[in-house]
């Protein structure tokens, strides 16, 4: 039974911080960001990786941290929504959604922030179809994704310009 | 420019303000259930049945109850005894509801006990130690055969049956006689799906035994529904049960109906000693135990027509399937009506309609809620019509639409439907979507045997529900009218807060109620503060507060509106009497000061805070005739309903009509059956519009949800119940890799019947599944395929085509031509 476990010592890095932690091996990297670290701006949609709402970025690439274990992310960098933002200043991704009216119960936000964080990093120019295969794996009921492509689209404007 | 209505000048509203909900939900910040913690909270996890339909012989929890860190667990029978069946809102139900399964399970994901535990994954391993034995009993998955009674889910009802009622209007009879065409169509049929709201259900719940009050934090979306449920249920007088919202992750009315979750909480709370417990649903329990949409089959339809194919009369049996409980049921049964000729005149029709349980999931209201059903079955009777009589679909639709002149247009059976331009909006959609072109690549691509479809799907969006139509369902039942609360106050420092009693799950309430405040106090929506989510004590709630049904911009707006003008009126009459003034010599802006009222005259001002000031804590100031003075305005705001006529069935059931025309070009794929999406438009019309892009967001949204359960989503089931999409995966939400680029247009016809002309929106009536079924239906008529259901995917149409076992028109369809 649980109690039974070894728990299993973890370093990690998450939004510039260091955490140390002993963790039992079951617990997955989405409860220990919300449960441990009270990161609550990555949420949980569906439990089998489809959704996307969980996402975050490890070691620079966008993982569903409902799929990772926390243990598996010793020694890694995390970075989350939280840690998007710089001195209060929004991010220009986290911008560019707004003014695009890509959001609206927000739930699917934080992952689709990352995700698009990801695709940027190495692509400065998507097009319209690797936009859309950048953020397949990233759920919204609310918009139809019309506003997200766009914003997208205008982050990428906006990073360009910079 | 500056709109104007009901006499002020409107510099807020009507213009693309950015979301106030915005920061907090970019940064991560939002604040949903879930993120919620309490001191000593313990976490709740469900058992529940693998079967559809079974007896349950015996629940042993006591290896449950022996896990280390187990706090209690719950069952049906210990909950029998403290609590009432729920409220039935049919007539003499006998249906017995309670949040678990007692006796008998009825459908596959039914709870049947739940374990409380000191962490979520000790509940997790202890659920799994709960044995239950059953026996299992015939399922019951066909509405048709539930109807027979060979097996009955509620032995205590005797029937399957819940509701049954005929909607009958004009000569009916008279019609057929003298139609020139008479076309039949045996059956279609409306599949089960839901809106799935990306956010789950999530209670926490404290039956606080100190002062023996229920507390909950949730995302239920109807809770002044909620809590007159639960009141009964738990025995509970209402004013002792506290119900908080905040951020919610989507509803799409889905979360109407998680009271019962709600009722366990409050339970398992009190036996665990009054700690506080969460129960945080995962996306399986979601699929096969939240709820799902109405599903619908329509039987023996037949349609009467004159030599030049206007419809004029309509008659079909209805059958609706609400799953194993009817608990926001039977109110689909007559929810429908609301748009009983759709967008269309004629005038005579007789719906036989009846409501029956299955083994299924419960269904719940879901975006288009009863009305989606009916307005897809009238689409299919008019491609189908226009088909038989060689007419074009779309002059089809332009013979037979309510004409611009009628409005406002009294149906058949008492709605008035506000205002609307259905061939306008077809003639927009048409331009928008190069109708001549794309029929011309239509032509060139049959001859290369090419299946190419063009469908058109016009729908409706009732909004602001006369409640009175429950007793059309139930003479008894005590609801009429509609009504929404809002509060709106200057703070103790002059801060401009408004309360209002709505829930909103991403229809950026915030911003629209403070753009109306705005317009009225003449400041800057930057100013006001707008207090987010639900909750009972800040007495803003009337009995129908919630979000849901399309009707924020009317109901909530119009409150809001309303206490924002009781506001400025104290205001005004404190203003002139500090500064020595007359009212009418009051003027509202923006000084040094920040917002302020001045004397015109005199130039003297007074700003909020000392408005406030006088009347908070410095009320010696004030003389006794300005006691009522209290700058803290409650309004609660009415709809101007009459209770329907019961036995007629008839009345205004909605008070705004908004409306949307949908076209779309598909292609189903000769070798692999796959429909892909080739163009799409969607124009909507949603009266005056506050603003416009939460408005465009919120059609994208609709089109999406459209396109994805005409394409994607289907709730099924297999022969004995097992729900075969109980993931993600399996049910396959729409994603970004199969969502279209949509082209948006809109027409504005401004609602008579709202104080600023606009009308409830949101749900989009389902445009995109008629549209996507007209399509294909375009595309497969060639082929003597009739688009018999709402639900089309690779594999259907397949079996349509190569199989020949669906759809197949000689069977389905038969045309009687009285023409001389």
């Amino acid at each position: 039974m649980p109690e039974n476990i070894e728990k299993i010592s973890v370093k990690l890095n998450v939004n510039g911080k260091t955490y140390v932690r002993n963790l039992e091996p079951r617990l997955l990297l989405v409860e220990f960001l919300r449960e441990e670290l009270d990161l609550t701006g990555t949420h949980v949609g569906c439990d089998t990786t489809y959704c996307g709402a969980c996402t975050v970025l490890m070691n620079g690439a966008a993982v569903k941290s409902c799929t990772v274990f926390a243990v598996q992310a010793d020694g890694a960098e995390i970075l989350t929504v939280e840690g998007l933002e710089k001195d209060g200043q929004l991010h220009p991704i986290q911008k560019a959604f707004g003014d695009s009216y890509g959001l609206q119960c927000g739930y699917c936000t934080p992952g689709l922030l990352i995700s698009t964080y990801e695709l940027l990093s190495h692509n400065k120019q998507p097009s319209d179809k690797q936009i859309r295969k950048a953020i397949a794996g990233n759920t919204c009921r609310c918009t139809g994704y019309q506003n997200i492509f766009k914003a997208i689209q205008l982050a990428a404007q906006n990073r360009t310009r910079t | 420019m500056a709109i104007k209505f009901g006499g002020e000048e409107k510099k807020w509203v009507g213009k693309a303000l950015p979301r106030k909900e915005e920061d907090r939900l970019l940064r991560g910040r939002g604040r949903f259930a879930d993120d919620i913690k309490l001191r000593d909270m313990a976490y709740l996890r469900f058992v529940r049945s693998p079967y559809a339909h079974a007896r349950i012989i015996s629940i042993d929890t006591s290896a449950a109850e022996a896990l280390a860190g187990v706090v209690c667990t719950l069952t049906g029978k210990e909950i029998v005894p403290q609590t009432q069946p729920f409220i039935e809102i049919g007539p003499d139900s006998k249906v017995r509801d309670y949040p678990f399964a007692v006796s008998k399970v009825r459908y596959q994901g039914e709870p049947v006990a739940a374990v409380v535990a000191e962490s979520a994954s000790i509940a997790d391993d202890a659920a799994e130690l709960v044995r239950v034995e059953y026996e299992a009993l015939e399922p019951v998955m066909d509405a048709e055969q539930a109807l027979q009674d060979n097996s009955i889910l509620h032995e205590e009802a005797g029937t399957n049956k819940i509701w049954h009622g005929v909607f009958e209007y004009g000569d009916v009879e008279k019609d057929f006689q003298d139609a020139a065409f008479v076309v039949r169509i045996d059956r279609l049929h409306f599949h089960r799906f839901s809106s799935t709201p990306l956010e789950n259900n999530v209670v926490i719940g404290e039956w606080n035994l100190k002062d023996d009050r229920i507390y909950y934090s949730c995302n239920n979306s109807f809770p002044s529904f909620a809590i007159q449920f639960l009141s009964a249920h738990l025995n509970v007088h209402i004013d002792r049960i506290r119900v908080q919202t905040s951020d919610i992750g989507g509803s799409f009315g889905i979360k109407i109906t998680n009271y019962p979750q709600m009722a366990v909480v409050a339970l398992a709370s009190k036996k665990a000693g009054g700690r506080p417990v969460k129960w945080v649903e995962t996306r399986s329990e979601h699929m096969t135990s939240s709820a799902h949409g109405n599903e619908r089959t329509f039987r023996d339809t037949r349609v009467a027509l004159d030599k030049n194919g206007l419809i004029t009369a309509i008659t079909s049996r209805h059958i609706d399937d609400c799953g194993a409980y009817p608990r926001y049921e039977p109110l689909g049964c007559v929810i429908w009506s609301q748009v009983f000729p759709g967008v269309y005149r004629f005038k005579n029709a007789r719906i036989d309609f009846t409501q029956t349980v299955t083994n299924k999931c419960p269904v719940g209201p879901n975006r288009g809620y009863s009305r989606m059903q009916h307005l897809w079955f009238l689409e299919r009777v008019i491609d189908i019509c226009a088909h038989e009589l060689g007419i074009p679909a779309d002059e089809m639709r332009m013979r037979n639409y309510i004409r611009p002149e009628e409005f406002p247009y009294t149906t058949p059976n008492g709605c008035v439907y506000d205002s609307g331009n259905y061939p306008g909006m077809l003639e927009l959609a048409k331009q928008l979507i190069g109708w001549d072109a794309w029929k011309k690549k239509q032509a060139e691509a049959q001859k290369q045997g090419r299946l190419i479809g063009i469908g058109i799907g016009t729908t409706l969006d009732s909004g602001t529900n006369n409640f009175g139509q429950s007793q059309i369902v139930n003479p008894g039942a005590p609801f009429s009218g509609n009504s929404q609360g809002a509060n709106c106050k200057l703070d103790i420092y002059g801060e401009v807060v408004v309360a209002v009693g709505s829930c909103p799950q991403g229809q950026g309430h915030e911003t629209t109620a403070a753009q109306v405040v705005a317009d009225v106090l003449n400041i800057s929506p930057d100013l006001i503060t707008v207090r987010t989510g639900f909750d009972t004590e800040r007495n803003v709630h009337t009995g129908f507060s919630g979000t849901y049904a399309s009707q924020f911009a009317v109901s909530g707006l119009s409150a809001v509106h309303g206490a924002a003008q009781k506001l400025k009126t104290e205001m005004k009459r404190l203003a002139a009497f500090v500064l020595e003034s007359e009212e009418d010599d009051v003027e509202f802006g923006v000084g040094a000061q920040g917002p302020e009222l001045r004397a015109k005259r005199t130039g003297k001002s007074i700003n909020y805070w000392g408005l406030a000031n006088i009347v908070n804590v410095n009320s010696a100031v004030l003389p006794v005739e300005m006691y009522d003075i209290t700058l803290n305005c409650r309004y609660i705001w009415r709809a101007p309903f009459k209770v329907p006529d019961k036995q007629r069935k008839y009345g205004n059931l909605t008070l705004t009509y908004a409306s949307q025309l949908h076209i779309a070009v598909i292609e189903v794929d000769r070798e692999t059956f796959i429909p892909t999406i080739l163009d799409y438009v969607a124009v909507d019309d949603c009266g005056t519009v506050i603003n416009p892009p939460i408005v465009e967001g919120q059609v994208y949204g609709a089109t999406a949800h459209g396109i994805g359960a005409a394409l994607l989503e289907n709730c099924a089931y297999d022969a004995v119940g097992n729900m075969l999409t109980s993931t993600f995966s399996d049910y396959t939400p729409i994603t970004a890799l199969n969502m279209p680029k949509i082209k948006y247009g809109h027409i504005q016809t401004p609602s008579p019947h709202s104080y600023s002309g606009a009308k409830g929106m949101g749900e989009g009536g389902a445009a995109p599944i008629h549209t996507i079924s007209a399509a294909l239906q375009d595309a497969l008529f060639p082929n003597g395929i009739i688009i018999e259901d709402s639900f089309n995917n690779a594999d259907s149409l397949f079996r349509a085509l190569v199989g020949k076992e669906i759809c197949q028109a000689e069977r389905l369809v038969k045309l009687e031509r009285r023409a001389s």
